[in-house]
């Protein structure tokens, strides 16, 4: 039970951490949020490409693969643990299979709700 | 009205519309919100383990991402989201709901341009710039560790 709560904690902590960080950049520099998703995204491929992201995904859990790092993460993974299986073909095509489920349901469900709902214009 | 005084006004009128909170709150509130979005994962991905403890991490970090995806994407569809986004700033928008929530409103809100170049086209426009990067990096990291893995 106190390992749980602690696992909590952490995710917290670094999740957190990982949002406040973006929010500074927003504030203090003014890049639009596009860029930085981009930004983090590059960081995210870059550590996992070197393997050191999975010590913090051991560490943090959900904390550490939900931020868009963490897809970042999991796209330098897949195409490393696939190239690892399937040589020159699996450095082509790991990556986007290991993220695919993500991008699939996003871009699928979003295409269903924009026919059932309609934009409203704002009022304040 | 010439063009000096229309600046200033126009100027004058953002400042009156942009949010009056202190750079130490908004830090505060993307950490929070960034904190309850990972939580809320972190639940989902315990929930999962103790109906399917054998499922691998990879898998399991997927259907951590769909679920906050569908949540997301219904939030936004019921219009909520706006108001989380608001509060949270990057702490919504870093999480995978920043991405699901660019993908579900720019094609809510290019519908009525219709479904090929409304929908279709324009579903991706801040998404797309992730999506694009994203693929090019995992290509590059496959190719390095392939040529490397040769010798």
């Amino acid at each position: 039970m106190l390992e749980a709560l602690f696992m909590y904690l952490k995710v917290i902590l670094v999740g957190g951490t990982i949002c406040m960080i973006a929010e500074l950049i927003v504030i203090k520099t003014k890049i639009t949020p596009a860029r930085i998703l981009v930004i983090f995204l590059m960081v995210g491929a870059i550590l996992g490409g070197f393997g050191l992201y999975n010590y913090v995904v051991d560490f943090a859990g959900a904390g550490a693969t939900l931020p868009i790092i963490g897809f970042g993460n999991a796209l330098a993974n897949g195409a490393i643990a696939a190239a690892r299986v399937d040589g020159f073909f699996g450095a082509l095509s790991g990556g986007l299979i290991a993220t695919s489920a993500g991008i699939a349901v996003s871009i699928g469900l979003s295409y269903l709700v924009s026919f059932f709902v309609s934009s409203k214009t704002k009022n304040d | 009205m010439d063009k000096q005084t229309r600046n200033e006004k126009y100027i004058e009128y953002v400042e009156a519309k942009t949010p009056k909170a202190g750079w130490f709150t908004s830090l505060f509130h993307a950490f929070v919100m960034g904190a309850t979005i990972c939580c809320l994962g972190q639940m989902f991905s315990d929930i999962i383990r103790s109906f399917y403890p054998m499922m691998d991490l990879l898998t399991l970090g997927s259907w951590i991402n769909i679920i906050i995806i569908t949540l997301t994407i219904l939030l936004t569809a019921f219009g909520c989201f706006d108001r989380l986004a608001k509060y949270g700033g990057a702490g919504t928008f870093i999480p995978i709901s920043g991405f699901a929530n660019s993908i579900a409103s720019c094609a809510i809100e290019f519908k009525k341009e219709g479904l090929v170049f409304g929908i279709g086209a324009k579903m991706f426009y801040v998404a797309g710039p992730v999506l694009v990067n994203g693929v090019a990096y995992s290509l590059v990291v496959g190719i390095v560790y392939f040529i490397i893995s040769l010798f």
